[in-house]
């Protein structure tokens, strides 16, 4: 037998396994493995000992070379029955070809046999120790995912609760115990639905139920709880919904942060922003924000009503009684106020001592009016403070109308306007919003404001009424009034814009310009005339008199126009010289001193002070046309028999004496037959231009003349 | 919900797994009797599956031995299996005794296996892993023992990526495989597919979807474009005998009987 036979089996052997079985070989390494085993069994079968255990081995070879096909040891023992035999005709003589041959195959199929069944035992022993082992690693990794998350659980300074579909608390960690004062045994007899407050936004609860019912993962909101005390918390509150490996919702998961402080801080500060700290009312902001609510909301036949309240005399309190006085009273008006007003109503500190009440769909000022009265008498009874006892007085403003006609700031304004008219109508009263006063003190109101730059536009002039002798008739001098060429309004007289020069404090301002723009006139008319120019006589309002650079102010206006202090008189009221200051009569002094000539305006009108005519450094009494007009019927005795008396007591304290708002002859002669120096009005002419005095003064027309104007 | 990162997958051996049935069909007992059953099913409707899966195996040495050949002394070896007969390492090891494989399965039971197997070997390990967690693997503390980033790579995908269907982006997990891949480095893929028996693709694919791990066949096309960015060693994307065989006996009469492509990439 030759290698090339040896070869050609093993050939022939690779052909008919290869493909059986997986070996890790080439066919060319399968070949050459093969043939090795051929040379093995070959030598085998032919050995003088016949052993038929080679087949055994040969067998085991194949096994643990992975010729686990089983086509694998079917093919192998069909090739060597039909083969081997071939390749043995040289086997020695005496050899029992046929039967060794028969106990090698069966030898080699009980070898294949017995290795294929260890070594699939082993692989699968292996393969059930791997899963065991796997599932041991799978297991430890659950349990040591579980101890990670206990530990989570129970560590964790957020509050976290578990809890079934049905809402029942299954778990509750230590720092949830915590937050709500529950031990874990009390979470796990609670249900969700226990938890609700009874301020909870509705769509937490919507939200929630669409979470149990799987339609939502999770969601996050501000919620308060009520806990176990009674207490209340805020919380941070995360609920997710756990599902099971199908999708399908397991169980819910709660995470909590007790966000308490932080929304009591919030609260805090949103209450400050909006209520006033001494009175804890709400503030001008809230006032504001409410006004807007109310207009912002569809207006349809909706009314509003607000009381603007302002406590009469407060300052005086504040300031003789001290700042803790004060606010105790504000503190206790603030709460006689809230007593007058429901829940609806909004009780507010504006500033100082000024509230306001707004009202909200009222019926009609009725409502207002009522509530006004309520106040009135709620403000009646004195408040005790210390050992004081102080009368409230307040001036309210009201204001009621439909929100349609209306906004907010207008609304307040006409409050505030309205509480001043109730404050002018005499105090401790109120005053029901008119719109024609509204009118008319809102064009005051723009008048006054305009004054000043009107006075420095030259809006402003200065005409002059003749004060003639009653004994000759002759032009002794011009009384300077002042006049307001405004630019829409036309010219206004006095009454429309002296009150409130008085009021804004303009008068000052007004008062100099008057005065300098007369000593002007005065110069231009001493130039022209002469000894014959006329007295000019101006009016001096009750605020010049304390203004402190008065003297200084006359004088320079003096000397700036070259005049001789006896060629200017001062008017002054009554009322300018009331009251005990030193200021107004040591002026006064000094301007007569001077020789400027002083006047009292208007004697008659208002208390008569007889000593006063002799105190004062006066150099001439102004009857007021009341007078005249009682003069007007010749036998009115005690009109005259006053007149007489007057002009006879002026006489006797050296002072002359000027009868105003004379009409008629009949006026002019009386007066003249009283002993009256001097008349003035229209019987002797209107107010003119300086151009109308000129005239009078060069004879170009008579005194009388009402026509010249 | 999603499984928390820190918790395992179950061990889950009710259902067949294919690492176990390509034990199965390679004549391995390593597998449970759903694993058999499974392979019997498939093994009915394709007789030749057991062929094909040896010619995979055979595609896996020669490709093995050639990237040694290549310098190659380092392999990570996605989606290994149960180990077998002409494992990487042994291959490997055979011409280069310091050769380092890291397996990587995703199969519990795969991995617990390998590891009782490899637990004398110092050059190679088995990491438990989803293809997809590319820095997990790279990063796990058994591939940093064993691999050096620095050198160049034989990244393994035989048999794997035609586990992942087309909405799980194979060639962008490729991509990703690829940007850990020093210069020098070699992919290399086998891949089932419908072209050569067309007419039995449809039913396979059924079997493996119904047995919970889904199968999808690539073209030729598709294959070469899972190894885009790599240039390919010749021969390029053939059928798994005609891969550089050993020896021209070793190729059948008709190789597109074996339906699977393999290809190897390089790293420029």
């Amino acid at each position: 037998m030759t290698h090339a036979d040896y070869e050609a089996f093993a050939q022939r052997w690779t052909e008919a396994i290869v493909g059986s079985s997986y070996v890790s070989m080439g066919r060319r390494a399968l070949a050459k493995h093969l043939l090795d085993l051929t040379y093995q069994l070959v030598e085998g079968f032919l050995a003088a000992e016949f052993d038929p255990s080679v087949g055994r081995e040969v067998g085991v070879a194949m096994v643990a070379g992975h010729f686990t096909g089983t086509g694998t040891l079917k093919e192998t023992l069909a090739l060597i029955a039909e083969w081997l035999p071939g390749l043995l005709a040289s086997a020695p003589p005496g050899v029992d070809v046929t039967g060794r041959v028969a106990q090698l195959v069966g030898s080699l199929a009980a070898g294949y046999a017995s290795a294929l069944r260890e070594r699939s035992l082993d692989e699968q022993d292996a393969i059930y120790r791997a899963g065991l082992r796997a599932r041991r690693q799978a297991e430890q990794a659950l349990a040591a995912s579980e101890a990670k998350f206990r530990a989570m659980f129970t560590e964790a300074k957020l509050g976290i609760g578990i809890g079934d579909l049905k809402g029942n608390i299954t778990d509750a960690n230590p720092a949830l115990q915590q937050m709500f004062g529950y031990s874990r045994e009390e979470f796990t007899q609670l249900n969700v639905s226990a938890m609700v407050h009874p301020e909870d936004a509705e769509s937490v609860w919507e939200v929630y139920v669409e979470l149990v019912r799987g339609e939502r993962d999770h969601f996050r909101t501000e919620k308060r709880f009520t806990t176990r005390d009674g207490g209340e918390i805020w919380t941070d509150l995360t609920v997710s919904l756990v599902r099971d490996e199908g999708g399908e919702p397991a169980y819910q998961v709660a995470l909590l942060e007790d966000v308490s402080e932080r929304r009591r801080m919030q609260e805090r500060l949103q209450y400050q922003a909006y209520h006033d700290p001494l009175t804890a009312l709400a503030n001008r902001q809230m006032v504001t924000e409410r006004l807007e609510q109310i207009f912002a909301g569809p207006a349809s036949r909706r009314r509003v009503g607000l009381c603007f309240l302002d406590l009469d005399g407060f300052k005086v309190v504040n300031d003789s009684l001290g700042h803790h006085v004060g606010d105790q009273l504000l503190k206790t008006v603030a709460s006689r106020l809230t007593s007058c007003c429901g829940p609806e109503q909004l009780v507010a500190r504006m500033g100082g001592d000024e509230f306001l009440i707004i009202v909200e769909d009222t019926a009609g000022e009725a409502d207002m009016a009522a509530l006004a009265d309520k106040i009135l008498s709620a403000m009646a009874a004195p408040v005790r403070v210390d050992d004081h006892s102080l009368t409230v007085r307040t001036s309210i403003g009201v204001v009621e109308r439909p929100v349609a006609d209306t906004n907010p700031a207008d609304l307040i304004q006409a409050a505030d306007i309205t509480m001043y008219q109730a404050k002018a109508g005499g105090k401790a009263r109120y005053a029901m919003f008119d719109q024609n006063r509204n009118d008319s003190e809102v064009a005051s109101f723009t008048l006054s404001a305009t004054m000043l730059a009107a006075v420095a536009s030259g809006e402003f002039f200065v005409v002059y009424q003749p004060l003639v002798g009653l004994v000759e008739g002759a032009l002794r001098g011009v009384e300077a009034l002042v006049r307001w060429r405004h630019p829409t309004l036309g010219v206004l007289g006095p009454e429309r814009f002296i009150g409130l020069a008085e009021e804004s404090g303009a008068i000052v301002q007004l008062g100099h310009w008057v005065l300098a723009r007369a000593c002007e006139q005065a110069r231009a008319w001493r130039n022209a005339f002469g000894d014959a120019a006329p007295l000019v006589s101006v009016n001096l309002a009750p605020r010049q008199l304390h203004e402190p650079s008065l003297v200084a102010d006359v004088t320079k206006i003096l000397a700036d126009n070259e005049l001789e202090p006896s060629s200017l008189q001062l008017e002054l009221t009554e009322q300018s010289l009331m009251g005990d200051e030193a200021g107004p009569l040591s002026a006064l002094t000094k301007l007569h001193g001077m020789g400027v000539r002083m006047a009292l305006d208007d004697f008659g009108d208002g208390y008569w002070n007889l000593p006063d005519l002799r105190r004062l450094p006066l150099r001439e009494l102004k009857l007021a046309g009341s007078f005249a007009a009682g003069l007007q019927s010749p036998c009115n005795l005690v009109d005259q028999r006053i007149v007489r008396a007057l002009v006879d007591l002026a006489h006797a304290l050296d002072l002359t004496v000027t009868a105003e708002g004379i009409e008629t002859l009949t006026q002019c002669e009386s007066f003249q037959a009283l002993g009256c120096d001097t008349g003035q009005g229209a019987w002797f002419g209107l107010p003119g231009t300086p151009e109308l005095i000129d005239a009078l003064l060069l004879g170009a027309v008579p005194l009388g003349n009402r026509e010249a104007l | 919900m999603e499984r928390p990162s820190w918790a395992s997958d179950d061990v889950d051996i009710e259902h067949a797994s294919p690492a176990r049935v390509y034990d199965y069909y390679l004549g391995g007992s390593h597998n449970f009797a759903v694993d058999r059953l499974m392979a019997r099913q498939a093994m009915e409707l394709w007789p030749e599956l057991p062929l094909i899966m040896q010619a995979n195996r055979a595609f896996l040495r020669r490709s093995v031995r050639y990237l040694v050949r290549q310098g190659i002394t380092q392999f990570l070896d996605i989606g290994s299996g149960i180990p077998t007969e002409g494992n990487v390492h042994e291959v490997a090891q055979a011409i280069a005794p310091d050769a380092r494989v890291v397996y990587v399965d995703v199969d519990p039971v795969a991995a617990a296996h390998s590891r009782a197997i490899l637990f004398a070997n110092q050059h190679a390990d088995v990491v438990q892993a989803d293809l997809r967690d590319v820095a997990a693997i790279f990063d796990d503390p058994r591939a940093r023992r064993l691999l050096d980033p620095t050198q160049p790579i034989g990244v393994l995908m035989v048999a794997m990526l035609h586990f992942v269907p087309d909405k799980a982006e194979p060639a962008s997990i490729v991509a990703r495989y690829r940007k850990m891949m020093p210069p020098g480095s070699f992919l290399v893929v086998s891949h089932a597919t419908h072209e050569g028996r067309p007419d039995q693709a449809g039913s396979h694919t059924e079997l493996y979807r119904r047995a919970g791990a889904p199968l999808t066949m690539r073209s030729r096309l598709e294959v070469a474009a899972l190894l885009d960015g790599f240039d390919l060693v010749a021969p390029g994307v053939v059928f798994l005998p005609l891969w550089r065989p050993d020896s021209p006996a070793d190729v059948d009469d008709h190789p597109e009987r074996f339906t699977g492509f393999a290809a190897v990439g390089r790293c420029g």
